[in-house]
C-alpha cells in the first residue's frame, strides 16, 4: 500500500485507523497460532520427556517436565527389550522395495494415461480409480487368504509385491496430474525424431518430474514405515517385523515399561518427522497436485 | 478434485502427432496403433495388480462370504447363513452403532477444525511456514506410536490430560473405562490430525481467485460475510470431496482401538475394523469375516452413490468439463 501524500485529512485517518485494525488482527493471529502449536505438539513433547524419565518419575504426581536424571540408556536399553534395530532394518529394506516398485510402475500406468491414447484408457483408469474409496479393512480377509496359498505368509512379500504392480492408484494419479503440466512439444518433436514411448517416458518425462516421483518416494515410505495392520495380518516371526509391529510388543506388558515404550515410540516417530522436514516443500506441492489443480 | 480431474478426464482432448497416422519406415503399424500398444505395455502392471489384489480378491470374499470355514476343513456352503447371523449377533450391531457414532461426531468436527486451521493459517506474516509445518506434522506420527503415547496421556491415574482436567478444577476421568469417555478420547486422538485435509482446504484457500473478495469488499461485504458468500462456495467441490473421503477414513479406524481399548468398554471401541479382524483372525471365521467385509463395502458404494447424487447438485464447480 503507497503511503504517499494523503488528499485529506480524513482520508489518512481511516487509514491509520485500518492499519492498527489489521495489527491487531496479526496480534490475535500469532498468539493463536502459538497457541495451537504448543496444544498440538505437547503430546510429542511427553513422549520425548517421558523417555528419558526414570521410571519413578514417570508416575510422580503431579507430572514433571524435566527428567531428572536424563536417562539416555532408555533408548539403548529398550533394544535390548525388544530388537528395534533388527525392525528398523527390516522396515527400510521393506520401504526402499516399495519406493522402487510404485516409482517404476505407476509412473508407467501414469504415463500412459497421461500421455498416450488407446481405446478404453478413461473406462480403466476410472475403474482403477474407483478403487481409491475401497478401505484395505475390506481386502485383508481374501488377500490374507490369497497370500496364504501362495505361500507367502510370514514373509516380506504381501507387503512388497502388491507394489510392484501400480501400489495405490493414489500415486498413479498424483503422477498423471503431474504429468500432464509437461509440455507435449519436447515428446512430440522426439516422436517425430523416432523415439520410442519407453524412450520418451524415461529419457524426456521422468527427469522433469523428479519433484512429483519425490513426494510418491516420501509418501511410500512414510505409507510402509507407519503400516500397521499389514504386518500384524502377514507376519508372525519376531526376526522379520516392522517397526510399528515390533512396538505393539509392548501390549500387554507396557504398564510397566513406559520409559522404554517411549523411547522406542521416540526412535521411531524420528525418521518420519526428519523426512518430513526435509521433503516439506515438496508435500505441500503433492496436495496441490491431487487436490485442487484437477 | 480428484473426482472431478475424473469427469473431465473424459473430455480431455489432446493434440496428438498420431493422428497423422504416417506409416514409419520398417514398420507395418501406424503411428497412432503403436502408441495404443504401448499404452497397454505402459498400464500392464497396473491393471494386473487390479486383477490381481483388487477386483480377484473381492469376487473371492464375495464367494467365501456364503461359505463356513475356520481356515482348516475346506470351506462349507451355507448360503446366507453368515448374513442372518449378521442379524442376529448383538456384537454386529454394537459395532455399527459404535462406528457410526465415532464418524458422526469425528466428521463434522473434523471438517470444522481442519477449516478453521486452514483460514487461520492463510495469511501472510514471517514465519507461516514453520506453524503450517507443526500443524500437520502429528500425520507423520506412526498411528501405532501415537496409539500408546495417546494412551498413556489418557491413562486415569498419572496421565497428562486428567492432571491438567484436575488443575482446572475438574474431577478426573476414567477415559477408558466408561464407553462414553472411551469414544470421546477416541475422538479426540483423531482429531489431533486435522492437518492432512487442513493442508488440502489451504490449497484450495489460495485458488480463490482475488477478484471475487475485491468485489464482494467494493460492495461492503464483511469479512464474515466474504467468507459466507466468496470462500465456502468456490470450495464447496473441496469441502464435499473432504466430507467423503472423511466419512470412510472414519470407517476404518482400527489400529487406536486394537492398542489402546481392545474394542472396550463394554464394546464401546469395537469398531468394524476391529471387528473384522477379531473374527477372521482370532476366531477364524473367514467366511463370516467376509460377510462383514462385504457388508461394509456395499455400504461404503452405497454412501458414495448417495453422496455424489444428491450433494454432487448443490457443490460448484469452476470451468466445468475442461
Amino acid at each position: 500500500m503507497a503511503t504517499s501524500v494523503p488528499e485529506s485529512f480524513t482520508r489518512s485517518a481511516s487509514d491509520l485507523r485500518r492499519k492498527l485494525a489489521n495489527q491487531s488482527e496479526r496480534i490475535l493471529t500469532i498468539f493463536l497460532l502459538i497457541t495451537i502449536t504448543i496444544l498440538l505438539l505437547t503430546p510429542l513433547g511427553w513422549l520425548v520427556s517421558t523417555a528419558f524419565k526414570e521410571q519413578q518419575q514417570i508416575f510422580t504426581y503431579p507430572p514433571e517436565w524435566i527428567p531428572a536424571p536424563a536417562l539416555w540408556s532408555n533408548f539403548r536399553e529398550s533394544t535390548t527389550v525388544y530388537p528395534f534395530g533388527r525392525y528398523a532394518t527390516n522396515t527400510l529394506i521393506i520401504a526402499g522395495l516399495n519406493i522402487a516398485g510404485v516409482l517404476l510402475t505407476a509412473s508407467m500406468a501414469a504415463y500412459a494415461f497421461s500421455r498416450l491414447r488407446f481405446p478404453g484408457r478413461d473406462l480403466i483408469f476410472m475403474t482403477l480409480l474407483s478403487t481409491l474409496m475401497l478401505p484395505f479393512t475390506v481386502l485383508m480377509i481374501p488377500r490374507y487368504i490369497q497370500f496364504r496359498e501362495l505361500g507367502w505368509l510370514d514373509s516380506w512379500k504381501p507387503l512388497i509385491v502388491p507394489n510392484w504392480f501400480g501400489g495405490s492408484v493414489f500415486f498413479i494419479f498424483l503422477l498423471r496430474q503431474f504429468f500432464r503440466t509437461i509440455p507435449r512439444d519436447l515428446s512430440d518433436a522426439a516422436k517425430l525424431d523416432g523415439a520410442s514411448e519407453f524412450r520418451i517416458y524415461w529419457q524426456i518425462v521422468l527427469p522433469l518430474s523428479k519433484p512429483a516421483l519425490a513426494v510418491v518416494a516420501v509418501f511410500v515410505f512414510l505409507d510402509t514405515w507407519n503400516d500397521f495392520l499389514g504386518p500384524l495380518i502377514y507376519i508372525n516371526s519376531q526376526e522379520k517385523y516392522t517397526v510399528s509391529l515390533g512396538l505393539s510388543q509392548f501390549l500387554g506388558n507396557y504398564t510397566t515399561q513406559y520409559a522404554f515404550l517411549m523411547a522406542a515410540s521416540t526412535m521411531m516417530i524420528l525418521p518420519t518427522i526428519l523426512v518430513f522436514i526435509v521433503a516439506q516443500r515438496f508435500f505441500v506441492h503433492g496436495v496441490v497436485l491431487t487436490g485442487v489443480k484437477g | 478434485m480428484e473426482y472431478r480431474a475424473v469427469a473431465s478426464a473424459e473430455a480431455d482432448v489432446q493434440p496428438v502427432v498420431g493422428e497423422l497416422s504416417i506409416a514409419v519406415r520398417g514398420s507395418r503399424l501406424s503411428l497412432r496403433h503403436k502408441e495404443a500398444l504401448a499404452g497397454y505395455i505402459f498400464i500392464l502392471p497396473a491393471v494386473l495388480g487390479f486383477i490381481l489384489w483388487t477386483a480377484g480378491p473381492m469376487l473371492y470374499s464375495l464367494w467365501l462370504s456364503f461359505h463356513s470355514w475356520n481356515l482348516v476343513q475346506s470351506p462349507k456352503w451355507i448360503g446366507l447363513g453368515n448374513f442372518r447371523e449378521m442379524w442376529n449377533d448383538r456384537i454386529f450391531w454394537t459395532s455399527v452403532r459404535a462406528t457410526l457414532t465415532y464418524a458422526a461426531i469425528l466428521v463434522p468436527l473434523f471438517q470444522l477444525l481442519s477449516f478453521a486451521m486452514a483460514l487461520l493459517l492463510n495469511t501472510k506474516i514471517p514465519g507461516i511456514g514453520f506453524f503450517r509445518a507443526a500443524f500437520y506434522l502429528p500425520v507423520v506420527v506412526p498411528v501405532a506410536a501415537a496409539s500408546f503415547l495417546w494412551g498413556f496421556i489418557f491413562n486415569s491415574e498419572f496421565g497428562l490430560l486428567n492432571y491438567v482436567l484436575r488443575e482446572l478444577g475438574f474431577d478426573k476421568i476414567l477415559w477408558f473405562q466408561e464407553p462414553r469417555y472411551a469414544m470421546a478420547a477416541m475422538v479426540i486422538m483423531s482429531l489431533w490430525l486435522f492437518g492432512g485435509t487442513m493442508v488440502i482446504y489451504l490449497a484450495a484457500l489460495q485458488g480463490v481467485p482475488e477478484h471475487l473478495y475485491e468485489a464482494a469488499a467494493l460492495d461492503g461485504a464483511s469479512a464474515l460475510r466474504r467468507l459466507f458468500v466468496v470462500t465456502i462456495p468456490m470450495m464447496s467441490p473441496v469441502i464435499f470431496f473432504n466430507f467423503v473421503l472423511g466419512v470412510i477414513g472414519a470407517l476404518q479406524i482400527f489400529t487406536q482401538a486394537y492398542i489402546i481399548t481392545d474394542g472396550g468398554p463394554q464394546n464401546a471401541t469395537r469398531f468394524y475394523s476391529l471387528m473384522i479382524y477379531q473374527k477372521g483372525f482370532r476366531d477364524f471365521q473367514m467366511g463370516y469375516a467376509a460377510a462383514l467385509a462385504w457388508v461394509l463395502f456395499a455400504f461404503i458404494l452405497l454412501l458414495s452413490l448417495l453422496v455424489f447424487r444428491s450433494l454432487g447438485k448443490m457443490v460448484y464447480y469452476e470451468e466445468e468439463g475442461r
